[in-house]
């Protein structure tokens, strides 16, 4: 399959909207989270401080409009929230609970790694948890430090039974997160939080979803592959554009999911440029940039003309003073590109 | 408890120790890979079992075997799950004793111990929400208690108000740690306590004790719309597993003088017997019934076929996805089998 010649296009949302409202990515959410309420009766929305609105405002005015036994604030306890949410999900419910920071979910693990991920084949299929949507902010925020700043994807992608999805912007953190909480299987929706407020869009107000497991080309090239996730995509962005200016055409991709991962897309871009590049704010070492480059070297080799470069995290905790250069910033990701194109 | 289901309970009891001595025995013999008997718990899990309704959703740990008994599982399914049969409804994936039953209201057993329990309140916060007249009830050892999803679920339950039935087996060990080492203070029933959820210790050797506490617990759950937390003590008087060898850690002497004092079949068969209920010809030929069906199910499980390794990837997720196809299909080729 992977041989396939196929162009995506290049956005998956809606073509005829209808209308569009300005909104953050944090408003976007809260959107998607409005919808999910009204429209399935057995939805529920939970975890710390959530009900006054939640310390990022995604759930803000949701308990006055749907009540506080489907909007509510939990013990201090990320392993309770998740196992609650188990539970609730297993009685073919629909369960978005929400994890304060990205950081805080490792309480949690076992519950997502050892429970939900296995209900459903454990048990021969007779029970699932695939009302389960677990949201959690996560990355870089310019002052988060090493408790408010990870990006824990890579732990829950070596898990097979879970989702796990990261949104670049407002509409398809709409979108997207509508379609986590619908999907029949338990997802984890990574937030990037410097997006909630510093991103702003025409997000359409109907209930729309999108694909999991769809990449997306964001922006077509012919000379290097760019592949990232979540805000990495921006900075990836933004490193195609400084390419251009000396002449060297990107291809952007965004991931959008993690698990599982549509390499298809990967693999028949790389093909035609024979040079990638993947980045991700999380450490190098057994990032999820790894298992990317991995599938590349296995399936594009031959039209490979330089190696395959990751540009990501280093392999330190996340330090707060030196954030700007532990990030893979676009002056990172530009020089790898001046590099592969060099080779 | 009515008279009935006094008869029943005790020979549900009886059918569970049987069964338990047959396939410990299988065990050994290398026709099943692994066993977890219930020996001394008889009472406390089929008597509460019998307290329930058939309707309350259960989440067991994995020495609840006699509640599945008690709601209908057959002897053939046991076999099935613990020689991992294609009859198997969890399709031969988990180790023997994890069972599990969606029609019987009871959730797949897994090995992570605690894990059960906030879940237990999650599916009683649903209930509450639906107003459906049946509540969660979750099993859990004393060992358990000590896990931090022990105290997260006792606190949710308690804060969130959810009609959920914490059952505690406190039978003295956590594999070979004895109670001393497990917790300081008084008992389990304390922590209830602590979260403001009411709480009782009952003798969980007495069959009527722990029928009588259990249905009125499971009362004060549906009515109050709350939780409650029952420490039932009682004694393993096995092994924690076929991979276990209790004569390491414990004396000897102590299951001898402990153990058949305690012996939970013991006290209800001369209760009965006093009642003239039950006679010593009967316990007789219904060991015999059960022993013989149980060996025929054993036997009529090992020739049964593995399930098919083409469903290895089904069940991962609702479907298979692309990346799993690819390497089923990559599996079967390196076997031999091209034809799919």
């Amino acid at each position: 399959m992977l041989g396939k010649k196929r162009r995506r296009k290049l956005s998956s949302v809606p073509e005829a909207v209808t209308a569009t409202k300005r909104m953050n990515l944090c408003a976007a959410v809260n959107d998607a989270l409005r919808i999910t309420l009204k429209k399935d009766d057995s939805s529920i929305v939970f975890g710390e401080d959530v009900a006054f609105g939640g310390v990022f405002r995604c759930t803000s005015e949701l308990r006055e409009q749907f009540g506080r036994n489907r909007v509510f604030n939990t013990p201090l306890s990320e392993q309770g929230i998740v196992g609650f949410a188990i539970g609730y999900a297993a009685m073919n419910c629909t369960a978005v609970a929400e994890i304060q920071f990205a950081d805080y979910i490792y309480p949690a693990f076992d519950q997502i790694v050892n429970e939900a991920a296995k209900y459903r084949y454990r048990s021969g299929g007779m029970f699932n948890v695939g009302g389960l949507t677990i949201r959690a902010p996560c990355g870089a925020v310019g002052h988060g430090g090493h408790y408010h700043s990870q990006s824990p994807e890579a732990y829950f992608c070596h898990t097979p039974g879970l989702k796990v999805v990261m949104p670049r912007d407002p509409i398809r953190a709409k979108g997207l997160l509508l379609s986590s909480i619908r999907d029949p299987n338990p997802v984890i929706f990574f937030e990037p939080k410097i997006l909630y407020r510093s991103v702003v869009a025409e997000v359409p107000v109907e209930d729309y979803t999108i694909p999991l497991e769809t990449a997306e080309v964001v922006r077509p090239g012919k000379d290097v592959t760019l592949i990232g996730w979540g805000a990495q995509v921006n900075v990836l962005m933004e490193t195609a554009q400084l390419a251009e200016a000396k002449g060297v055409s990107c291809e952007v991709i965004d991931l959008v999911s993690l698990l599982p991962w549509d390499a298809e897309t990967v693999v028949e871009s790389v093909k035609r440029t024979g040079k990638a590049i993947v980045s991700h704010e999380a450490p190098i070492t057994n990032g999820f940039g790894a298992e990317v480059a991995a599938t590349i070297q296995e399936h594009c080799f031959y039209n490979l003309e330089a190696p395959v470069r990751r540009i990501c995290g280093f392999d330190t905790p996340f330090p707060l003073v030196h954030e700007k250069y532990y990030l893979p910033n676009k002056w990172r990701c530009v020089e790898a590109v001046f590099d592969l194109v060099a080779a | 408890m009515p008279t009935e289901t006094r008869k029943e309970v005790y020979k549900t009891m009886v059918r569970t120790s049987v069964m338990d001595d047959i396939f410990y025995l299988a065990q050994r013999q290398g026709r099943i890979s692994f066993y977890m008997t219930c020996s001394g718990e008889e009472a406390s899990v089929v008597a509460s079992a019998a307290a329930l309704n058939q309707s309350d959703e259960v989440f067991a740990q994995y020495r609840e075997q006699g509640l599945f008994l008690w709601r209908g599982f057959g002897l053939d399914e046991v076999a099935n799950q613990c020689c991992s049969t294609t009859k198997d409804p969890g399709k031969g994936r988990q180790m023997p004793v994890h069972y599990g039953s969606k029609e019987l209201h009871v959730h797949t057993i897994s090995s992570p111990l605690g894990t059960q329990l906030p879940h237990a309140v999650g599916a009683a916060y649903h209930m509450k929400l639906k107003e459906e007249k049946r509540i969660a009830a979750c099993y859990f050892g004393e060992g358990a208690s000590s896990e931090g999803d022990f105290h997260a679920a006792l606190n949710f339950a308690s804060t969130l108000q959810c009609p959920v039935l914490f059952l505690c087996r406190n039978n003295g060990y956590a594999i070979s740690t004895p109670t001393e080492e497990q917790y300081h203070g008084d008992g389990v029933l304390s922590r209830g306590q602590g979260y403001g959820i009411d709480a009782l210790r009952v003798d969980g050797n007495d069959a009527i004790a722990v029928y009588a506490a259990v249905s009125d617990a499971r009362s004060k759950c549906l009515s109050t719309q709350s939780p409650v937390l029952l420490e039932l003590v009682t004694y393993r008087s096995g092994h924690h597993s076929t991979s276990d060898d209790s004569t390491r850690y414990r004396d000897p002497d102590e299951l001898q003088s402990v153990g058949h004092q305690l012996s939970a079949i013991d006290r209800f068969r001369a209760y009965l017997y006093d009642r003239k209920l039950w006679t010593d010809q009967e316990d007789r030929e219904f060991r015999d019934h059960v022993r013989a069906e149980c060996l025929h199910a054993l036997e009529a499980a090992e020739r049964e076929r593995k399930p098919p390794v083409t469903g290895m990837m089904s069940d991962v997720y609702e479907t298979v996805p692309k990346h799993l196809h690819e390497q089923q299909y990559a599996a079967l080729h390196q076997m031999g089998v091209d034809d799919l």
